[in-house]
Parts: C-alpha cells; sequence; structure tokens
C-alpha cells in the first residue's frame, strides 16, 4: 500500500513542524516580548482552509503539501518572520464555508487566508475576506466571480478561472479539424461556465454545437447520455468532468466504443493526475490546461523532482498552484520586509510578480487572476503529453470587476 | 431519434436496475427482514470497491480479490453486529440512525488511513473485457451483460434460500416475531448476526462487482445510499421481489427520464417514488403495517 505514503506532508509532520515553529518563537520570544522589537520576529499567521477529506482531498493536501514546500525552501520565514500556521479542513462542504472562514478571520486573526478548492466555497469564503481582510491567495477554486465581481485589493488566485478552461478549446478543437462539437458537463455553476467560455470563442470561429448535454452534479451514471452522444454522430465531444467522475466518465466512453468514431476533448481535470485508474481508456483523450507533467521547463523539472522527494506523490496541477501561493505570499512579505502593516506596498508587489512558475511565466491581470499560457495535451502512455500551446499568456475578462 | 435508439437506451436501462438491484438487495434484507435503518450500507458498498482494488492488486486478478474480499466483509459485517448493531434491536430506530451514522464518518476515515484520497481504477478481467457491437458507432461490453447475468443469479438464490429453505422460515419467523421464535428454541441472536453479516457482504460484493466499471474513490458509498433506499421504499421494505421491480423501475425512470426529459432527471426518480408512496403507502410488494 504504497498510496500510505502519497498523502505527503501528514497531519502529524505538520503538527510537529507547526511544534518546530511555535517553540522556537517561544524561545525567541523569551528575548524579544515586543511585537516588531527588532526586525519584526514576531510569527506571521497563514491561515489555510483546504479540503482533506471527500472527494476533493488530495487536491486539498497536494496544494498545501507543496505550498509549506515553498515555504520550507525559504527557511519557514516570509520577509524575516518565523511562520505559524492554521490548518483547517473545509471538507469542500459550501455549508461550513462561512463558520470556518469566520473562525480564521476573526477567531485566529490570519494575516494570510490560503483556499479553498472548491467555488461554491470560494464565494462564501471571498466574500468575508474581500475589502478589510487578510490577503487571500485562492490555490484552485475557479468560479470566475472570485476575480469578477467580487474581485478585491487583497484577493488573488494562483490556479484559473472557469473563463480559462472553456475560451482555449474552441479554437483548439477547430485548428484539430471538429466542426460538430457536442458539449457534456457537470450541470452546476462551474460546469455551466466552462461551457459558456468554450462558446464564446467556438461559435463565431464557425464551430456548431450539435447540442449541450449537462449531467445532473455530482451524479456518474452516464450510460444513457452516451447513447444519446452516440446516436449525435459528432465529430468531437467537449467535456467538463473531474475526480471520480472523469474517471468513470474517461473509462465509459472508451467501453461503449466511441473512441473509434468520436474525438473525446475536455478541461484538463478529465485526465489529470487519474493516469492510473484511467489507464488504456484515456489513451489519445486531449485536454487543455496550464500544465503538463511533462512540461520541459527547469523550473518544472526542478519542482517536480523536490515534490516527489518531499511528499513521495507525482506532483500535478493542483501542487503546482499550491507552490505558487506560497511563492506570491513569499514575494509579498519579502518586498516588505514582514512589515504586514504596509499592506498596500504588499499588494503591489504581489499585483507585479513574475514568477517563473512549474507551468511557464505567470503573471497576474488587474483583477488579480493568472495571466498564463494553455496547453492542448494528449494522454500518450498514460501521461499527458503537450501536442501545442493552445492560448499564449491567456487572460480573463474579469466581468464585472471594478480593479478591471 | 430511430427505433434502435430507444432498444439501446432499454437495454442501459435494465443493465442500470440490476446494478440497483445488486446493491439494494443487501439493504432490503436488512432493513426489510430485521427492521434495522442502515445508513452505513454505503460504506459497505465502498469497503466492497476497495478491497476489490487492493486485492486485486495484490493478487493480480479480481476474481481472486473477490474471493478473498468475501471473507473480510463478512467478518466487518459480524463484528459490527456484534459489538455495535447487536446492542439496539430493542432500541427506537432513532439509535440506529445514529449509530451508522457515525459508521459512515468511521468507515470513511478509516479508508483515507488505509488507502488514501486518490482515485483508483480497477481493471476489467481478460476473459470478459470485449464489447458487442450494437449500433454503427457503439459498442456494449461484455463485463456489463456479465454483472446483470450474477444479479439474476443472486435474484433467484435469494428468493430460493428465503422462501424455499429452513435458514429463510426462520429469519422470516424471526422478523416478525422475534419473542416467539426464541421461545420455541432457536438462536435468534445467533440468527441476525448472520443476516446482518449477509448484508454487509451482499453490498460488499456489489461493490466489487461494479469496481471495474465504477472508480473507486473516497466517499463513492454516499452516492448509492439514497438510490438504494428509494428502491426499498418503492418496493415494499423486506420484499426481494419488490426491490428488483423496484430497481427495474427506477433503471427505466432515470435513464428514459434523462433522455426525454433532461431537465427534470434528478426529481424523476424521486417523483417516482412520492406517487407509488402515496398510491400504496407499504410500497408495490410491502406488507400494509
Amino acid at each position: 500500500m504504497t498510496e500510505k505514503n502519497q498523502n505527503g506532508i501528514s497531519r502529524r509532520d505538520l503538527i510537529i513542524k507547526g511544534a518546530v515553529v511555535t517553540a522556537g518563537l517561544a524561545a525567541s520570544s523569551v528575548l524579544v516580548p515586543a511585537r516588531f522589537a527588532i526586525g519584526g520576529q514576531a510569527k506571521v499567521k497563514v491561515g489555510i482552509l483546504l479540503p482533506y477529506t471527500g472527494t476533493y482531498a488530495k487536491l486539498g493536501t497536494h496544494i498545501r503539501d507543496a505550498m509549506l514546500m515553498r515555504f520550507a525552501e525559504a527557511n519557514n520565514m516570509l520577509g524575516g518572520r518565523p511562520i505559524e500556521f492554521v490548518d483547517i479542513d473545509s471538507e469542500a462542504k459550501p455549508a461550513k464555508a462561512q463558520q470556518l472562514t469566520d473562525k480564521l478571520i476573526k477567531k485566529e486573526n490570519v494575516d494570510f487566508l490560503v483556499g479553498p478548492v472548491h467555488s461554491v466555497v470560494g464565494m462564501a469564503m471571498v466574500k468575508m475576506a474581500r475589502g478589510n481582510g487578510p490577503i487571500t491567495v485562492i490555490p484552485n477554486a475557479g468560479a470566475d466571480q472570485l476575480t469578477g465581481v467580487l474581485c478585491a485589493p487583497n484577493v488573488f488566485r494562483t490556479s484559473f478561472s472557469s473563463h480559462q478552461m472553456g475560451y482555449p478549446g474552441g479554437p483548439a478543437m477547430l485548428e484539430d479539424g471538429h466542426k460538430r462539437v457536442v458539449l457534456m458537463y457537470w450541470n452546476y455553476g462551474f460546469g455551466k461556465q466552462v461551457a459558456a467560455a468554450f462558446k464564446k470563442s467556438f461559435l463565431p470561429a464557425g464551430g456548431t454545437i450539435v447540442k449541450e448535454i449537462p449531467t445532473p452534479f455530482p451524479k456518474v451514471d452516464f450510460q444513457a447520455y452516451l447513447t444519446e452522444l452516440a446516436a449525435l454522430k459528432p465529430d468531437a465531444v467537449y467535456t467538463f468532468y473531474a475526480g471520480g467522475g472523469a474517471v468513470k466518465f474517461v473509462k465509459d466512453f472508451a467501453a461503449a466504443g466511441l473512441k473509434k468514431s468520436i474525438k473525446l476533448y475536455g478541461a484538463g481535470f478529465l485526465t489529470e493526475g487519474l493516469g492510473a485508474a484511467q489507464g488504456d481508456a484515456a489513451e489519445g483523450v486531449r485536454t487543455i490546461l496550464h500544465y503538463a507533467d511533462t512540461l520541459d521547463n527547469p523550473a518544472n523539472q526542478r519542482f517536480r523532482a523536490a515534490f516527489k522527494a518531499a511528499t513521495g506523490a507525482s506532483a500535478d496541477v493542483y501542487a503546482v498552484q499550491g507552490y505558487d501561493a506560497g511563492e506570491l505570499i513569499l514575494r509579498g512579505m519579502n518586498a516588505v520586509k514582514g512589515d504586514t502593516g504596509a499592506r498596500a506596498e504588499m499588494i503591489a508587489a504581489m499585483e507585479n510578480a513574475v514568477i517563473d512558475s512549474p507551468r511557464g511565466q505567470l503573471r497576474f491581470s488587474k483583477s488579480h487572476n493568472p495571466i498564463h499560457d494553455i496547453y492542448l495535451r494528449e494522454v500518450v502512455k498514460g501521461e499527458n503529453r503537450v501536442v501545442r500551446v493552445a492560448a499564449k499568456d491567456q487572460d480573463d475578462p474579469a466581468t464585472g470587476c471594478s480593479m478591471a | 431519434m430511430e427505433l434502435s435508439f430507444y432498444l439501446v437506451q432499454l437495454l442501459n436501462a435494465i443493465q442500470y436496475g440490476f446494478l440497483l438491484f445488486l446493491v439494494a438487495s443487501g439493504l432490503t434484507l436488512l432493513f426489510g427482514i430485521m427492521g434495522i435503518i442502515n445508513l452505513a450500507h454505503g460504506s459497505f458498498y465502498m469497503i466492497g470497491a476497495y478491497l476489490a482494488y487492493w486485492l486485486t492488486g495484490v493478487t493480480g486478478n479480481l476474481w481472486l480479490g473477490i474471493l478473498l474480499g468475501l471473507p473480510i466483509a463478512l467478518l466487518v459485517g459480524y463484528l459490527v453486529e456484534r459489538f455495535a448493531i447487536s446492542f439496539l434491536y430493542q432500541r427506537d430506530h432513532l439509535y440506529q440512525v445514529l449509530l451508522t451514522f457515525a459508521m459512515i464518518l468511521i468507515f470513511n476515515e478509516l479508508q483515507q488511513i488505509l488507502w488514501g484520497t486518490d482515485v483508483h481504477g480497477v481493471a476489467i478481467p481478460e476473459i470478459l473485457a470485449g464489447s458487442i457491437p450494437l449500433t454503427e458507432n457503439q459498442s456494449y461490453p461484455i463485463y456489463r451483460l456479465f454483472i446483470s447475468a450474477v444479479c439474476i443469479a443472486i435474484a433467484c438464490g435469494m428468493s430460493w434460500v428465503i422462501q424455499k429453505t429452513r435458514l429463510g422460515m426462520m429469519i422470516r419467523a424471526g422478523a416478525s416475531n422475534r419473542e416467539m421464535v426464541q421461545s420455541l428454541g432457536i438462536d435468534v441472536n445467533r440468527l441476525f448476526a448472520l443476516v446482518f453479516s449477509c448484508g454487509v457482504a451482499l453490498a460488499a460484493f456489489a461493490g466489487m462487482l461494479a469496481s471495474p466499471v465504477d472508480s473507486v474513490y473516497p466517499g463513492m458509498g454516499e452516492n448509492v445510499l439514497i438510490i438504494s433506499f428509494v428502491v426499498v421504499v418503492i418496493g415494499g421494505t423486506g420484499s426481494i421481489k419488490g426491490a428488483f421491480v423496484g430497481a427495474m423501475l427506477i433503471g427505466l425512470v432515470s435513464t428514459f427520464g434523462k433522455v426525454l426529459l433532461p431537465e427534470m432527471a434528478s426529481i424523476m426518480v424521486y417523483a417516482l417514488m412520492a406517487a407509488i408512496l402515496l398510491w400504496r403507502p407499504q410500497g408495490l410488494f410491502g406488507r400494509a403495517a
């Protein structure tokens, strides 16, 4: 059972690390009782709200482990100050989001807030944090609104928006010669936004949507829909499914014999980190994403080796997003030398950061959403290999954002 | 759409119904016959799927995996019954709900400690890996047909045991009047432990059998739990025949609902349940209370 080790930095490790940090702090505070007495020795509080249980557990652990790895590379110092983590399991449950965010902001009084994975949790979290709350870094949740109508100077995102998961798909499929396309996606906010963004680029460029088939979330009984898909006979299908649903969809699609006549495309989650579970069924499936395991740049190679060594698990896009969240916080804190009071200066430094990320170059838009390359990838021998860059410096329209 | 389209959908519906029956049969045994509301039924399904994944990985063969996994599932069921459920037979249903809800949380945590948080898949055994062409571009996996065959065998086997054998007679008697059966000298405790273990093993078996066509992931049990209860309630508690008919009805309504009324797809099944309960509160084959 190698999976045991793949959990990476376990909760126990985190507690031990936290204890070391706290112990060091206790020792130093004997000498330096006052906050900022000498060079800001007081601890910086980083609140983490990620799912460690349920369907998104792996995403949460990878994001956290990679972020902690980035901090560890900087000797666990942010702008010269030690770090204290407050790590909470969000369980990816929207119903709990408000209460847990409240705990981090009001009770723990954190300086930074990192999370979450689930878009609906993200909406609740950002509504509370935006404005005067802690500097917030979203390492996954993709809802357009988070850097759209809800955008705020203190809210950053290191992952993607729904728009960036759909929009580059249209031209990529047309370039591959697929004009008649069916859209299939989980029928909830994120899925609908991805589908809408896809249509925005696909239809004006001459593509035809044969039919849209939204399927109930998070159900995984696809058989009836696949029969419908077969009867429609499109050139290709563009999908949004993730996790267990993605594994089942790809396997059912192959088992129904559809691979021969209909080309399967999707937002990158369809095959990201699922190679072992999908096996041969995923061969030839094409997806778009801002990352690929095989990206040939030094930052990626170094990152993948380090992540493997630190956690025993293979890095994926979620780990990259967590790593970059750590990097972004470091940039901000180093720019103000640990003085969290210099908020405007810190935000400016984060906004202007140009990060040499494992995904390639990462910059931020005026709405604090990533600007990065989107790759078209194909599964070959269980690996997501880059076919070509589908969109250079893909931005987000930041609809409704007053900062953009 | 052509006729062939509807025929394929009919096949999908029946196949889905069989899968549902496989999952719900264990539940109807516990809920209907022993009167236990077992919310952890989905967890046993999940345990089965993870056992299949783990043991297939170790032995390299799904059949061996199932063969080794079944005794483990029986043992889990036996231990759960002896150390937890058996204390609650005389209590109100609410206690059972609380206890089995706690078990969902415990089994989820155990699953994560033992197998981690990754999504897994199980390969279809070589011998059943092929598929049969149905229309010009769609084919049907043989393994799915195999699942249907197994379900028919289980349905026949269960109703034979319960209707025709001495054991079945004792189970039925124990369910309707526990004290009377006890006073006739039958060890009801042992009997119920046996039935509970079998119910758990059935749920786990469903998980094992479905693992190659499903994906194995944390929390997968919760998806099947609700629909299993719907099957049992529609069919009438305690009736194997009812569970079978209920599963088929849901298979049909859910499949054709998705195709003909896609906007209503997620509520069709529950609307069906509500309609049936209005008409027959005891379910299709249930005995009136």
